[in-house]
């Protein structure tokens, strides 16, 4: 793996990691109780592709996984501004989680096709757990294609997916330190 | 001295952490077993990447390996050789008698909504395939949701992956 490639892993775990704590923001208060569980689920999967991803460039850089994770400053994180916005609105929740997944299953696509087979097997076994995010996707963007709510919201948000990797909003430093507060809080050296 | 066969012996009687009904062996999840002076390898594909039951499973093993005396080496491995489809013949019907209704088969494409809400899942209660899809997401990742409208009863369907 060359750095660019571990660069380009580093940037999808990135919008793994945020985007599924984004998404536990729903556990318990989503509107719907199927939607509580279904959010809880994809926050979770995306969080176990985060660290997977994460574990493949901590080898290439001799760091670790949780290192990567969570002891960079926020504005080393590569993620897309799309991920890192608190939504508290469940149009834009489900606009985000419509782009999002559509263009990460391009990227998958992409990866599957990698001449590194680890990056390639990995990318095969996350597209496997992402079809059913999709799915989901799906089944909301068929149920609110029409609301005019969702459609402004999808259009606001679409330019984000591209936007935002080098400097990031004040949003992820306040989600960065709710997310890192327990690991900060032990002394250096701390084994979990 | 250990053997291979011991080791498998030993790993079959580990339950799943979530599903006790079935084995780590009966899962599917355990790819290889190498002995070698002292030192038992395991090849261990995960389920699902966020499974928080991996590490327990991973603990469990470690520590059957120890106790047959030999020193453990558990490898992680992250590729797409992990399917449902490795679920054993007699995994699945463990987990049809308690409930769970074992996956349909993994297909070349990934599964598409218009089958998961197709009239094929059969309930693991009553045996009728008037089912409908509840939940696409489940208790684990690795289920969904569905309801038997002949039995009235909610079930829990493994997702195929």
């Amino acid at each position: 793996m060359n750095e660019s490639e571990a660069r380009s892993l580093l940037e999808i775990a990135d919008d793994e990691l945020i985007l599924g704590w984004r998404d536990s923001e729903w556990t318990g208060i989503a509107p719907l109780l199927e939607e509580d569980v279904a959010f809880s689920s994809i926050a979770q999967n995306e969080i176990g592709h985060a660290r997977a991803l994460y574990e493949l460039v901590a080898r290439e850089r001799g760091t670790t996984a949780d290192e990567l994770a969570f002891d960079r400053a926020p504005n080393e994180y590569r993620n897309s501004r799309l991920v890192e916005l608190r939504l508290l609105d469940w149009e834009k929740t489900i606009a985000r989680h419509w782009l999002y997944e559509q263009a990460d299953a391009e990227r998958l696509e992409r990866l599957k096709r990698s001449d590194n087979a680890e990056v390639a097997g990995l990318a095969a076994k996350i597209d496997r757990e992402e079809a059913y995010h999709r799915m989901h996707a799906k089944m909301w963007f068929d149920r609110l294609e029409d609301e005019p709510r969702f459609t402004a919201a999808v259009d606001e948000l679409r330019p984000l997916l591209d936007e935002g990797r080098d400097e990031h909003t004040p949003e992820l430093g306040e989600l960065w330190e709710e997310m890192t507060m327990v690991r900060r809080s032990q002394p250096a050296g701390t084994t979990w | 001295m250990v053997t291979a066969a011991r080791v498998w012996e030993a790993l079959a009687e580990i339950p799943d952490p979530e599903i006790p009904v079935i084995s780590l062996v009966d899962l599917g999840v355990i790819r290889d077993v190498a002995v070698e002076s002292g030192t038992v390898r395991v090849g261990f594909t995960p389920t699902f990447l966020g499974c928080p039951a991996l590490e327990v499973m991973r603990d469990a093993m470690a520590e059957r390996i120890r106790e047959l005396g030999a020193e453990p080496e558990i490898e992680v491995v992250t590729d797409d050789s992990w399917s449902t489809d490795r679920i054993t013949a007699e995994g699945r019907e463990k987990l049809r008698t308690a409930g769970f209704a074992p996956p349909a088969p993994r297909e070349a494409s990934a599964p598409t909504l218009v089958q998961l809400q197709s009239n094929v899942f059969r309930c693991p209660y009553c045996g009728s395939t008037d089912t409908r899809l509840e939940n696409i997401f489940g208790p684990t990742p690795c289920r969904s949701l569905r309801y038997c409208a002949s039995c009235r009863q909610p079930f829990e369907q493994f997702k195929t992956i």
